[in-house]
């Protein structure tokens, strides 16, 4: 297997894009990783989308996207597996890679979530359509009954799980392209209206239109691209049960924990490596038990932990320095691929204000459903 | 939505609670051609008696459009006596008195209208016993 870089990289501003449709947000995000890598073509691309279908009335994303990036004639394909179809696409483009069967391959994203209606109806496809949907659960409550259940398991309180979004939006402050790039306090939290007891509004990930895209070649040809190449050391992806009743502990997300293994393994790493994560915090519970089930903390202890300020600036490990997908935006398809290149941004040192450091590993942990499938990537400043 | 094909045939679980057990003794509603733990394909068919427990809950405030009119709504995961796993509301009690842990009596109740023709959709519900 070859070893793979990410040699160039382009997200839009996440947000309410109003005036851009599915393919104009791709490209613009697309043109600008080509732009930023200085490449005139690229050899193949994957697009993550969740569900462009039901988002967009728009399915056939690889050929609108190579299309409007004036690609046609490449292979292209949508991948799709939830909120985790970002990740799962850079893990598709690093295999191609790896694999030698293309030099310069592009892994996108993208979701326009803010042209529907019933948006709440769309996310619930990621869940078990006839048996959790059917009765009414929404996504927000599959995690809030997590919530419920590592509240009560360990004690953790409605204040100190606030934190997790007050501490991921105090990080988006400085992230430009972030939906909502504002301080948020604990009253903020507690007076949100309630979405699904015990979460309220600031304890979820907001609707977002967005992409993001990164290229990836070989890493013994990167430097003819750029000066900072960012290696690709491992990738771990696992699935879990559909359905949270099938989860054997609603406090624990397996695929989480077996993604998170098996990426270690492959970079001969450990969680003491790691200086920065990005989490896939679609809800401030999501956060805590992921911190947990990538080694970061013991069980039960990562909800108090983080309400410490044990995972902020200063600490061993800084989690989402991007403001996560709560404060930063969370485009379904696109948040995948935007947490490896805030990992890229970090590692090469072009992070700004946000800017971890002297970091050597950065982790982007991308997760679907209810924890039904997950992709962690580890990432190496070279 | 639950379009009438896809709907009809969840029946025989939705309406009678028929499941299946499997030779390592999980037991699974709806049914799979494998047991989740990729022991053994060998089942029989098992009704469950509706008797359970609350392992974890929510209050749904905001719904799918589908289900806006019910909110607030409570909804459980549930582990009946015979060891299946299942999401439903739990309906006809105060909220407070939900708990983990509290037993439950799954019983048919209307989930939803579906469609401009208003189809009726039928399923499990459980109430706090």
């Amino acid at each position: 297997m070859r070893e793979v870089a990410i040699i160039g990289v382009g997200m839009t501003k996440f947000g309410e894009l109003w005036g851009q449709g599915i393919r104009d947000v791709f490209a613009e995000a697309a043109l600008k990783a080509i732009e930023d890598a200085g490449v005139d073509k690229i050899d193949s691309l994957y697009v993550g989308c969740m569900s462009s279908g039901l988002y967009a009335y728009q399915e056939h994303l690889g050929s609108v996207c190579a299309d409007y990036i004036g690609q046609k004639g490449i292979p292209a394909a949508r991948v799709e597996s939830a909120c985790a179809s970002g990740g799962t696409s850079v893990r598709a483009a690093f295999m191609e890679v790896a694999s030698g069967m293309s030099d310069i391959v592009m892994a996108g994203g993208v979701e326009k979530m803010w042209d529907v209606e019933d948006g709440t109806f769309v996310l619930a496809t990621a869940s078990d359509q006839e048996y959790e949907a059917y009765s009414g659960v929404t996504f927000p409550g599959l995690y809030a009954m997590m919530a419920r259940a590592y509240m009560e398991k360990y004690k953790l309180t409605r204040e100190e799980l606030a934190q997790v979004p007050i501490k991921n939006h105090k990080h988006a402050v400085h992230n430009p392209n972030a939906q909502y790039p504002f301080e948020l306090d604990l009253k903020g939290v507690l007076s949100s209206s309630m979405v699904a007891d015990p979460l309220r509004l600031m304890d979820c990930s907001p609707i977002t239109d967005g992409a993001a895209a990164v290229i990836l070649c070989p890493l013994d040809k990167a430097k003819k691209y750029t000066k900072h190449p960012v290696k690709i050391r491992a990738v771990g992806a696992a699935t879990g049960p559909i359905a949270l009743h099938d989860h054997v502990d609603m406090t624990k997300l397996d695929a989480v924990r077996i993604a998170g293994e098996r990426a270690y393994k492959m970079a001969q790493l450990k969680p003491n490596d790691i200086s920065f994560v990005e989490v896939h915090d679609c809800f401030s519970i999501a956060e805590v038990i992921v911190a947990e089930e990538l080694g970061f903390f013991k069980y039960g202890k990562a909800g108090k932990a983080i309400a410490n300020g044990e995972a902020t600036y200063g600490s061993k490990i800084v989690i989402n320095p991007s403001g996560g997908l709560k404060a930063k935006g969370h485009p379904v398809g696109a948040t995948g691929v935007a947490q490896i290149i805030e990992c890229v941004e970090q590692l090469s040192g072009k992070a700004g204000k946000r800017q971890v450091k002297n970091a050597k590993y950065g982790m982007a942990q991308n997760m679907g459903g209810s924890g039904g499938s997950c992709v962690v990537h580890i990432l190496e400043a070279v | 939505m639950a379009i009438s094909p896809r709907y009809t045939r969840e029946i025989p679980h939705r309406y009678r609670l028929e499941a299946q057990q499997f030779e390592c003794g999980a037991v699974t509603l709806p049914n799979r051609y494998i047991c989740p733990d990729n022991c053994c394909k060998k089942s029989k068919k098992i009704t469950l008696k509706g008797k359970g427990k609350i392992l974890t809950y929510t209050i749904i405030y905001i719904a799918s459009d589908q289900y806006t009119r019910a909110t607030p709504f409570a909804v459980a995961v549930i582990e009946t006596e015979e060891g299946a796993r299942l999401t439903a509301q739990v309906v006809d009690c105060n909220f407070d008195d939900l708990k983990i842990g509290a037993k439950v009596e799954l019983i048919f109740r209307k989930i939803m209208e579906e469609g401009a023709s208003g189809i009726i959709n039928y399923g499990y519900k459980a109430i706090l016993v």
